[in-house]
């Protein structure tokens, strides 16, 4: 991984002391709010936001990195957070999909997922929206073909592919 | 007479807010105070048993509240048999419940659940469980099986025959000018629903609450009551939220079970949630299985013989296998049948229902071999179906309560761009890919329920309406139907209506399973809003004090909350003032359906659609690709035009996932499947995914129910899957007789 690519990633990493494996102290900013928690240093950012925070906008469908349902950002980049500790989120910014709306307000993508019916039972929906959005912004929406790509680590077991793709599409076309 | 505002309309899920914003609570969403999370333990071997089993480790690990195993879990007050949840009866899976002795039948067998204050301690101490097994020989593969297969007299829990004929399919044969003897073989595909199984257990004293992940609520209740010998009013089960099923939530395996005893066990409320691992061996999958298919036909393509002999296996306690052999043996005009399942004992749980289950392979089968006699007699392939097309039930003689196929195979042609086929394979080139169109008939049947399924509709003073009935939406959109059955029948605008589900304190509905959901819940959710409706209107004309007194009832139609006088709409009243006058705060109503024993008896019932799908393939490299697929369907009528396209477009896509990419294999050596994570199983993604057109041929059908649904959960899979296939030999010339079909088979 280059520096150039991920700079904030390698940017002199200080030297952390070592801590665990009882429960530590961890302070995780999640949705621009700041959580005191106590956390053994294994458990995933996934599990430290919906068990202990019961932030369970968050889905875990394989705890495994493979399907995507556990998407969030972390610095505003999607990570899979069941493949991701809480204790290294510390001092980043953790977003979920409920942090997405804004005082009620659906984001766009949220009402075109309604809209288009890009989705059906909804397990893999957080995780989904979550990607679309981060797909906008990196500017990998450009045609069909870049949005199949790029949204293909997100599975989707009913298959709404075609409906998600013309959400994305609605979103992209709006702005 | 209740006139179609609602139904039919695109309306958006009335839930759909809930899903986009993380609010909708799903089974391991459930926080309860002072909850414990349990992990399951799974045998490493397939066949044997266990010697001894060393806890000590686990319980020493930090934050373990209990270990059992088949040495201190309590045993199960009795083993309810094995029938399908539609019959609204306890519905286990197989008729096998782990942790009761030592013996080991299938690798993953529960061998101890580990219960912990937090989930990472709970999976660290299971890992600390120290099993020593001694093992012996075990069958897992078909080619180990063969020889030792056996004819059942009954398969699919007793429901279906082990063999099926009709007239005589050697003379059949005979008298045919051309014959088709294809071997198709088809792998085992695991549901994989993005949600794992999960249930959180809690007591109050002896009453027990289950947030589970179940496709019917009561089958849940049902079967953990028998298991642990409770009382059903004992044991109340709530499921807001399901994230898929596919069948694999449709019977109730043993976690739920282990859920509830592992609380009473540790006096805290446990959630039990499956990994995605555990998916693979914990609930039920679609059986391996080989299908020989033998066809005779006139030169003219008409059908003299049909033999449809399948092989496959089965748990070591039940006979089961998917109906494979049903719409395949009826879909068309052929005198001569004969349908034979054959199975053998293997060392895997029973497998279970999974997506079109047996329509899926069974017409895979068929709708290959029927493209194989197409190509052989030179006629088109849409053209030979036609030729063969019933307009009644070959096994009893029964017309179809209705049909549309005719229709389907005409609207899907036109869509696609049938008639721009070249029928030589090979024809059609795209630069270095070369382009196949392949077609096949779809078919599921109508399915009813047993017995009764009941609804509640109760309209509130202000004029809106709440709706009830225990049925969970597991993403087919009921609870978006079920508003727009409301508000049509009660005369309401869809937002004054509310559907509640997924609680056995509401009015018990069957789970929803067979495609029968929409149709039985529909009935069930008319009746109650209708009797309401009725009860209302009866009030009305009985007032002295009502524009509508004295009014014949049946002259009163009910629209935007109004009931009027339909030659006269400005006589009449709104709910509210009826309402309002008499000091009613509400007025409730419940209605009770269930399927008439008549049409079964007289009607053949089925749901038809026909699927197109061009397919690219790369020779050099072994590539396939699915451009598009048209998928025409007639389904009787439709609830709500958006959800319904999505549920025919999401099966045709399973039906490609089935043709190209899904399969698990039994390593014989290890007596274990060799993939157990969505990277080794594969579903198709978004970039697998094409564009998908639906397109709905709307049929009335006075039989089935009382609005006519004759469902869209499996019919959009069944065929698609060997529209592919077809495809495939249509750009290549080279006929595979296997799903799924992989890039070796195409080098």
């Amino acid at each position: 991984m280059s520096a150039t690519r991920h700079p904030s990633r390698v940017a002199e990493a200080p030297v952390l002391p070592e801590r665990g494996p009882g429960p530590v102290k961890v302070t995780l900013t999640v949705n621009g709010t700041e959580h005191a928690l106590e956390l053994e240093p294994r458990v995933s950012l996934l599990d430290a936001l919906r068990e202990r925070l019961h932030l369970t906008g968050a889905k875990k469908g394989c705890d495994q990195g493979t399907c995507g349902a556990c998407t969030v950002w972390v610095d505003q980049r999607r990570t899979l957070s069941c493949l991701t500790l809480a204790i290294t989120c510390e001092g980043r910014e953790v977003t979920t999909v409920e942090g997405l709306a804004e005082d009620g307000e659906l984001h766009a993508m949220q009402r075109a997922f309604i809209e288009q019916d890009a989705f059906q039972c909804g397990y893999c929906t957080p995780g989904q929206i979550m990607s679309a959005v981060a797909l906008l912004e990196e500017g990998h929406a450009s045609d069909d073909a870049e949005i199949r790509e790029w949204m293909s680590g997100n599975i989707c077991r009913c298959a709404a592919y075609p409906n998600i793709r013309a959400a994305v599409r609605a979103v992209r076309d709006q702005a | 007479m209740t006139t179609a505002f609602a139904i039919g309309q695109p309306t958006d899920r009335v839930d759909g807010r809930h899903k986009v914003t993380g609010d909708a609570h799903y089974s391991a969403d459930i926080h309860l105070d002072a909850m414990a999370y349990a992990v399951l333990a799974g045998a490493r071997v397939p066949s044997g048993r266990v010697t001894a089993i060393d806890t000590t480790e686990a319980m020493d690990a930090r934050g373990v509240l209990a270990v059992l195993t088949h040495e201190n879990l309590p045993r199960i007050a009795t083993q309810p048999p094995l029938i399908p949840s539609l019959a609204g009866m306890p519905a286990p899976g197989q008729t096998f419940f782990p942790l009761q002795n030592e013996v080991v039948h299938y690798t993953g067998q529960p061998v101890a659940v580990v219960v912990a204050d937090t989930l990472e301690r709970a999976q660290h101490a299971a890992a600390l469980v120290r099993v020593t097994y001694e093992e012996t020989p075990s069958v897992t593969t078909l080619d180990q099986g063969r020889d030792r297969a056996y004819e059942p007299e009954a398969i699919f829990a007793g429901f279906v025959p082990g063999r099926n004929e009709r007239g005589d399919v050697e003379a059949g044969l005979a008298q045919a000018d051309v014959r088709i003897d294809a071997t198709y073989t088809y792998a085992a595909n695991n549901h994989n629903p993005i949600e794992p199984s999960a249930t959180t257990a809690t007591w109050d004293g002896d009453q027990l609450t289950l947030y589970d992940a179940t496709q019917g609520v009561a089958a849940t209740q049902l079967t953990v009551a028998a298991l642990l010998g409770l009382t059903p009013s004992k044991v109340r089960v709530v499921s807001h939220f399901v994230g898929g099923s596919f069948g694999c939530k449709a019977m109730i395996w043993a976690h739920p079970a282990l859920a509830a005893l592992a609380s009473r066990h540790t006096g805290r409320p446990v959630r039990l949630t499956l990994t995605r691992e555990q998916m693979f061996t914990s609930v039920g999958h679609r059986e391996e299985q080989e299908q020989r298919i033998t066809l005779g036909a006139t030169r003219e393509g008409r059908l003299t013989a049909l033999r449809h002999h399948k092989l496959s296996p089965t748990s070591h306690f039940d006979d089961w296998a998917e109906p494979s052999l049903g719409v395949a043996g009826q879909i068309y005009a052929c005198p001569n049948y004969e349908g034979v399942y054959r199975l053998f004992r293997a060392n895997t749980m029973t497998p279970t229902f999974m997506r079109a289950p047996g329509e899926a392979s069974g017409m895979f089968a068929l709708e290959c071999a029927m493209d194989e006699l197409a190509h052989q007699l030179g006629i088109d392939p849409v053209e030979l179906r036609l030729r063969n097309y019933t307009d009644t039930d070959p096994n009893t003689g029964n017309p179809w309560s209705s049909c549309g196929l005719r229709e389907c195979y005409q609207r899907g042609a036109e869509r696609f761009g049938w008639q721009r086929r070249n029928p030589e394979p090979g024809s059609h080139r795209d630069g270095d890919w070369l382009i196949g169109y392949g077609m096949a008939t779809a078919g599921y049947p109508v399915y009813g329920p047993n017995n009764p399924q009941r609804a509640r509709a109760r309209l509130y003073a202000d004029g809106s309406a709440v709706i009830q009935a225990a049925t969970p939406d597991f993403g087919t959109g009921v609870a978006t139907a079920m508003t727009q059955v409301a508000a049509d029948a009660l005369g309401l605008p869809v937002e004054r209506c509310r559907f509640e589900g997924g609680d056995t304190t509401l009015p018990t509905i069957a789970a929803a399973v067979g495609s029968a959901g929409a149709g039985m819940i529909s009935a069930a959710v008319h009746t109650a809003a209708t009797n309401l409706r009725d009860e209302l209107v009866a009030q009305a004309v009985g007032d002295a004090e009502s524009p509508l007194h004295g009014a014949d009832p049946g002259t009163v139609v009910v629209r935007d909350g109004r009931m009027t006088l339909r030659d006269l709409p400005e006589t009449g009243e709104s709910y509210q003032d009826l309402l309002h006058r008499h000091f009613l705060p509400d007025v409730e109503a419940a209605g009770a359906w269930s399927p008439s024993p008549r049409s079964a008896g007289e009607y053949g019932m089925m749901t038809f659609g026909a699927q197109f799908a061009e397919v690219a393939v790369d020779p050099w490299l072994g590539l396939a690709r699915v451009r598009r697929m048209v998928g025409a369907f007639a389904p009787g009528r439709v609830l709500n035009a958006k959800t319904a396209r999505s549920q025919l477009m999401g099966g045709m896509l399973w039906g490609l996932g089935q043709a190209l990419l899904e399969a698990n294999y039994m390593d014989p050596r290890r007596g274990r499947w060799v993939a157990s994570s969505l990277g080794d199983y594969l579903v198709a993604v978004n970039a697998d995914a094409p564009e998908v057109d639906v397109e709905l041929i709307e049929v009335e059908d006075k039989v089935v129910n009382p609005l006519g649904v004759k469902g869209v959960g499996e019919v959009g899979q069944v065929g698609a899957a060997a529209a592919v296939a077809n495809a495939v030999h249509h750009a290549t010339g080279r006929r595979v007789r296997k799903a799924p079909i992989t890039i070796e088979d195409l080098l």
